[in-house]
């Protein structure tokens, strides 16, 4: 077992060291001196040759590169250059709020999407069926800062029944942080509902179609029983994987929603390094959020070990 | 007596095999389908629209009138351009708070949102195909390729297209380029898996024992099998570059402000939405429905050519 993920974790590291390697040419590929693009038009000579000196930017390549990432180990992510703090600091600033939205909006998805998928597979072919894969691509095609901005001129200007945007701290009561976060919430896990039911559906519909569902069945076992125990049981590996998949489309999603709905976190955090060409804090960001994405998706791998015994790596 | 078999005309009992009338059949079937005819025409009838915008009850989407500001959509008004032109206009969608006309706007911005979503499309499938097709026959550098863009995947789109933008600097290129490349590893996936199954197949075995050149065999032979699939994932790639390329320009680091696209217009509309959601949701509307008719027509080529594809294997 622990071989297992032992052999599992160190297959993350091929791929986070290209990912490594794509950040850090980024950078150092962009057309000019990426000190230069740091210190930026108010810059004078002097402030580039600080900054060059600083980075490292005068040794060679393959010099920065191992420099870089032995940081990066010691969990040095770098400082921000125009808000002289650390990285690590100012995402532990901002993770808060991305957390609790990313959380609240997986937990919304899943709890909608997989019996609507189960549902649909249930019936297949049947209009639950069809309304369900109509309302899929209609929730893969509605951009999700679209759909906030109906959902907060429905909600929160014309019924005026939820806060138009912000943030509410957890620790200032549990009703104004949930207030705050179910539009967005719901903003941002359409997509990822859309997605999950679709998987869900194909599925359990394809696990249903078994010899194991006759016999379960015809051992008098109760229709619901059989579609959980049986049918979703067996089709957990595909739903957990696009699970997973999909934390990257949420990432992507939590930056615009944040923006949309004036959420402090670093979906914002994001928005306002680009725009000042923090270069050090965009880098920085970039790699946290592939990392997570990378954990994630071991997570899933691992819980394969759980979810499917006939699955030996 | 009548001819023996040997000297009777069977020729048309049996149905015409040749790549061309194939190709028609599926096109054919193709148009049978309910979704595509649905999502075809609707994109069809957005292109036509968008090409004859001039002709369709629009302005210079750019000319700016202050005091035609903040008009509420579905208005007749007065246009004053920059010139002193004063001349009747309808506002459709309503103006911005400068007074430029929204529907203006949309329909010229769907000019710039579909050229690229089909730009970026075409960009990722052909670099996405080249690498399958090299990694999938190749197998020294199958795994080092395949490795690529695992890691080219770990990084979510949207950050990777931000960050590209933010360097490379905002110009159709840039754009295109940078929402074109988080889309490669997806199609290098797909080819690549094509072209480890047909590599078995006893015809690609047959062409390498005939000395045919690599690439003959995987022009003529490997890649015919990977079109319809490509195709499929090709929609599926135009409508994410539409939403990616709007989310862009609506953060503030997609195309410069002065081209019109959907993204654009909703970021400037932004700061009024508390008093006129119009600038903000009625373009939202139109991205929405192109992007729904692209993804409507991308399942029913699905339905229609993968079906196709995997009988073809069975």
């Amino acid at each position: 077992m622990l071989a297992f993920f032992l052999r599992r974790i160190l297959a993350t590291v091929p791929v986070l060291v290209i990912v490594a390697l794509i950040v850090f040419f980024m950078l150092r590929l962009a057309p000019g001196d990426p000190a230069a693009a740091i210190v930026g038009n108010s810059g004078t000579a002097d402030d580039i040759a600080l900054v060059r000196a600083s980075l490292g930017l005068n040794d060679a390549l393959p010099i920065q590169f191992v420099r870089w990432v032995g940081e990066l180990v010691q969990g040095n992510l770098g400082e921000s250059f125009f808000m002289k703090i650390p990285v690590t600091e100012l995402i532990s600033q901002r993770i808060e709020p991305t957390i609790s939205l990313a959380a609240l909006t997986l937990v919304v998805a899943v709890a909608v999407a997989v019996p609507l998928g189960v549902l649909a597979a249930w019936r297949h072919g049947g209009w639950l069926d069809r309304a369900l894969m109509g309302f899929s691509v209609l929730g893969f095609s509605i951009p999700a800062f679209v759909l906030g901005y109906v959902l907060i001129w429905l909600f929160s200007l014309h019924w005026q029944l939820l806060p138009v945007q912000g943030y509410a701290r957890f620790e200032n009561g549990f009703i104004p942080w949930i207030r705050h976060l179910i539009l967005p919430s719901i903003a941002l896990s359409i997509i990822y509902v859309a997605l999950i039911a679709r998987v869900t559906r194909a599925a359990v519909a394809e696990a249903m179609t078994e010899d194991y569902i006759r016999t379960a069945r015809s051992k008098g076992i109760s229709e619901a029983r059989v579609l959980i125990r049986h049918g979703l049981a067996n089709a957990a590996v595909p739903i957990v994987t696009v699970i997973g998949i999909g934390v990257a489309l949420l990432i992507g999603g939590v930056v615009v929603t944040e923006t949309v709905f004036a959420i402090p976190g670093l979906g914002q955090l994001t928005v306002e390094a680009v725009l000042s060409r923090d270069f050090p804090l965009i880098q920085g960001i970039i790699l946290f959020f592939s990392v997570i994405y990378v954990f994630i998706n071991l997570l899933v791998d691992l819980s394969y070990l759980v979810l499917d015994p006939r699955i030996r790596y | 007596m009548a001819d023996s078999i040997m000297t009777q005309d069977t020729s048309a009992a049996l149905p015409d095999a040749s790549a061309a009338s194939i190709k028609r059949r599926a096109l054919a079937t193709a148009l049978r389908n309910g979704s595509v005819r649905i999502g075809g025409g609707v994109l069809l009838l957005l292109i036509i629209m968008a090409i004859f915008a001039p002709w369709l009850g629009t302005i210079d989407p750019n000319a700016i009138d202050p005091a035609s500001g903040n008009m509420l959509p579905l208005t007749p008004g007065q246009f004053t351009n920059l010139a002193g032109d004063t001349f009747d206009h309808y506002f459709l969608m309503g103006s911005d708070s400068l007074g430029r006309d929204i529907w203006s706007r949309t329909l010229y911005g769907a000019r710039i949102s579909i050229t690229i979503g089909i730009a970026v499309a075409l960009l990722a499938l052909t670099l996405g195909m080249l690498i399958g097709l090299l990694a999938g026959y190749f197998r020294a550098i199958d795994s080092l390729v395949m490795r690529l863009m695992d890691g080219l995947m770990a990084i979510p789109g949207i950050l990777f297209a931000i960050s590209l933008v933010a360097l490379f600097g905002g110009t159709v290129t840039t754009v295109v380029i940078a929402i074109a490349i988080p889309e490669i590893p997806r199609v290098a996936r797909l080819v690549r898996s094509v072209v480890l199954t047909i590599r078995e197949e006893p015809y690609v075995e047959a062409a390498i024992a005939l000395d045919t050149p690599i690439w003959k065999i995987l022009l003529k032979h490997i890649l015919p099998n990977a079109v319809a699939p490509l195709i499929v994932q090709g929609t599926y790639v135009c409508a994410a570059a539409i939403l990616v390329e709007a989310i862009l320009s609506f953060l503030g680091v997609g195309l410069p402000t002065e081209m019109a696209t959907w993204g654009n217009i909703m970021s400037e509309g932004r700061a009024q939405f508390n008093e006129f959601p119009h600038n903000v949701l009625l373009p939202g509307v139109f991205l929405a429905l192109t992007v729904l008719a692209v993804n409507i027509l991308g399942d029913g080529l699905r339905d229609t050519l993968d079906p196709k594809f995997s009988k073809q294997q069975g």
